[in-house]
């Protein structure tokens, strides 16, 4: 899913992507919101950050070290794969799984934080509910979002959120994490693609 | 490979890496207190199975059900079949029921392809076994089993030895695995009695030798045939003693057996006859280890086939991996032409 947000960005016509967060930024807008989940979840004693594949785990470890400093508690992290329960399975052909990792102690009880690198259509998310619904039935459900870009099709909302992006549909939104791309960076584009084209936008997410 | 999972042929190195890398995350869900997954809901898996078979059967069937797919279990016993129903009105009627897929097995070599070619049905048709062909996804799961403990997973098999013995002539099994493993990048050698191996067997992708202490040493994993006594109408060996003798595994011959070496069967196991009790017994026996990997590779297999619009696994893998176009709507796989399977990108 996170590919096919690439492939539109590589397919993209001049004029350039333009970066709108950098390694800095990024640095800065995770540590935030490792201070605002410390904040709201009283110490984040029972939290468990559950990343969704790909660049989402990449950010949940992330949070994690950044709550390890604020807190002094190692918190744990995982990742959930959300492909078997997209709504839009049936108009793709099928995906490649991605890794599914529960901490040891499961989900049962605890503060569960998804985390997202871009919030848009909130149809990732809303699977990723129902994956967690399989898995367990966590305390309460957070989301944070390295990058919120609207157009949500969804009652969904993110409880974390690095930046708040306006868009067009026109426009892509593009995370680069070093982890897999190298260097860190958001890139904001252009996409080719007829802005009614919602269905396929709605893939990206 | 189109649709269908006729032979281990049909699949690539990347087609048979997919299929074992999604068995390997679908396995994770038998770990699950919800052993289900929504994403085959609304679609219709019928078993057609025109031979017996426990193991094959409940396994398609566990696997259908934890993709949430509607099951529907069809034996030659007791249905149609037994009055003189032939297999192309057997297979229209399915194909009124509006089957999504059928997992078929024949005591006929060939009828899975018939089915899939022949246009009476649109489902996708996975081969479970027919006749003395072949029985692709026991090789699958025999190759997820085997990277498990031999290479690690994400991995092929390059390099490793596997060891196949008994009766060939009869066994599907073998030649899937022959296939398959060959694809991995296995080095396979065959061991029987010359009775016991099929014309043209010098023309598989492998070794052929009669002599079974002499290989034993340098084996990676040690699959072990069941000798098919139903099928056994001529005299193909003297004695069954002389055969155990011969060819059977014991726990001496396992003593032989580097110290990383698998024994494996594929079921049901005649004790005594091609395998002890001492090694059936034995933690480094992955009998029953088989049969639960089965159930992930099967779910790999109903996934990449019916999970999406079209199928994962494609022939047209030499095409251009195009940019994605919008789909106008989900189409049945049968109204869209092949193409590159958008896999490569998303993984």
């Amino acid at each position: 899913m996170v590919d096919d947000r690439s492939t539109t960005a590589q397919a993209a016509p001049a004029p350039p992507a333009r970066p709108v967060l950098e390694a800095p930024d990024i640095a800065r807008v995770l540590t935030r919101i490792a201070h605002e989940i410390v904040e709201r979840a009283k110490g984040a004693d029972d939290v468990v950050l559950l990343g969704i594949p790909t660049r989402g785990v990449f950010l949940a470890r992330r949070l994690a070290d950044k709550l390890a400093e604020i807190t002094g508690r190692t918190t744990q992290v995982g990742s959930l794969d959300i492909t078997m329960y997209r709504d839009d399975l049936r108009l793709h052909p099928p995906r490649a799984l991605a890794r599914t990792e529960i901490p040891g102690d499961g989900v049962d009880g605890r503060l569960v934080v998804l985390v997202d690198d871009v919030l848009f259509s909130g149809r990732t998310i809303r699977a990723a509910l129902d994956a967690l619904g399989d898995i367990g039935r966590p305390r309460a459900v957070q989301l944070a979002v390295l990058v919120d870009r609207g157009h949500r099709e969804l009652p969904i909302r993110a409880d974390y959120v690095g930046k708040n992006l306006p868009t067009s549909l026109r426009e892509t939104v593009r995370v680069l994490l070093t982890e897999e791309d190298g260097r860190d960076s958001v890139l904001l584009g252009h996409s080719r693609r007829e802005p009614q084209d919602r269905t396929a936008a709605a893939a990206d997410q | 490979m189109k649709r269908h999972l006729i032979s281990a042929a049909d699949l690539t190195r990347d087609d048979a890496l997919l299929v074992l890398d999604t068995a390997e995350e679908m396995a994770r869900v038998a770990d699950r207190p919800i052993k289900k997954l929504p994403t085959l809901r609304g679609r219709t898996v019928v078993n057609l199975f025109f031979e017996d078979s426990t193991r094959t059967r409940i396994s398609f069937e566990a696997a259908a059900k934890r993709l949430s797919a509607d099951v529907i279990n069809f034996s030659a016993k007791g249905s149609s079949v037994s009055k003189g129903e032939s297999l192309k009105d057997t297979a229209l009627t399915l194909e009124a029921m509006g089957a999504d897929a059928v997992v078929v097995r024949h005591h006929a070599s060939g009828a899975p392809q018939r089915l899939a070619t022949s246009g009476w049905i649109n489902a996708s048709v996975v081969n479970a076994g027919d006749g003395t062909h072949e029985h692709p996804t026991q090789a699958l799961l025999d190759a997820f089993t085997m990277r498990r403990h031999l290479s690690g997973v994400g991995r092929d098999l390059a390099g490793r030895r596997v060891t196949i013995v008994g009766d060939i002539l009869h066994s599907r099994v073998a030649r899937s695995n022959v296939l398959l493993l060959n694809t991995l990048g296995a080095e396979v050698t065959l061991v029987a009695p010359p009775t016991l191996l099929p014309i043209g067997v010098e023309q598989w992708p492998c070794q052929v030798g009669y002599d079974l202490d002499a290989v034993l040493a340098k084996s990676d994993a040690v699959m072990m045939l069941r000798v098919q006594r139903e099928r056994m109408n001529a005299a193909f060996f003297p004695t069954e003693r002389e055969y155990s003798r011969r060819y059977g595994l014991d726990g001496g011959r396992m003593a032989v057996l580097p110290e990383h070496a698998i024994v494996m069967h594929p079921g049901p196991m005649n004790r005594g006859m091609e395998i002890t009790a001492e090694v059936a017994d034995s933690p480094r026996c992955t009998a029953v280890e088989q049969v639960a990997n089965g159930v992930s590779t099967r779910m790999a297999v109903l996934y990449l086939l019916l999970g999406g619009s079209e199928p994962a696994l494609a022939t047209a893998r030499a095409e251009e991996p195009r940019p994605e176009e919008p789909r106008a709507d989900d189409a049945r796989p049968d109204d869209v032409p092949t193409e590159a399977a958008r896999t490569e990108e998303s993984k």
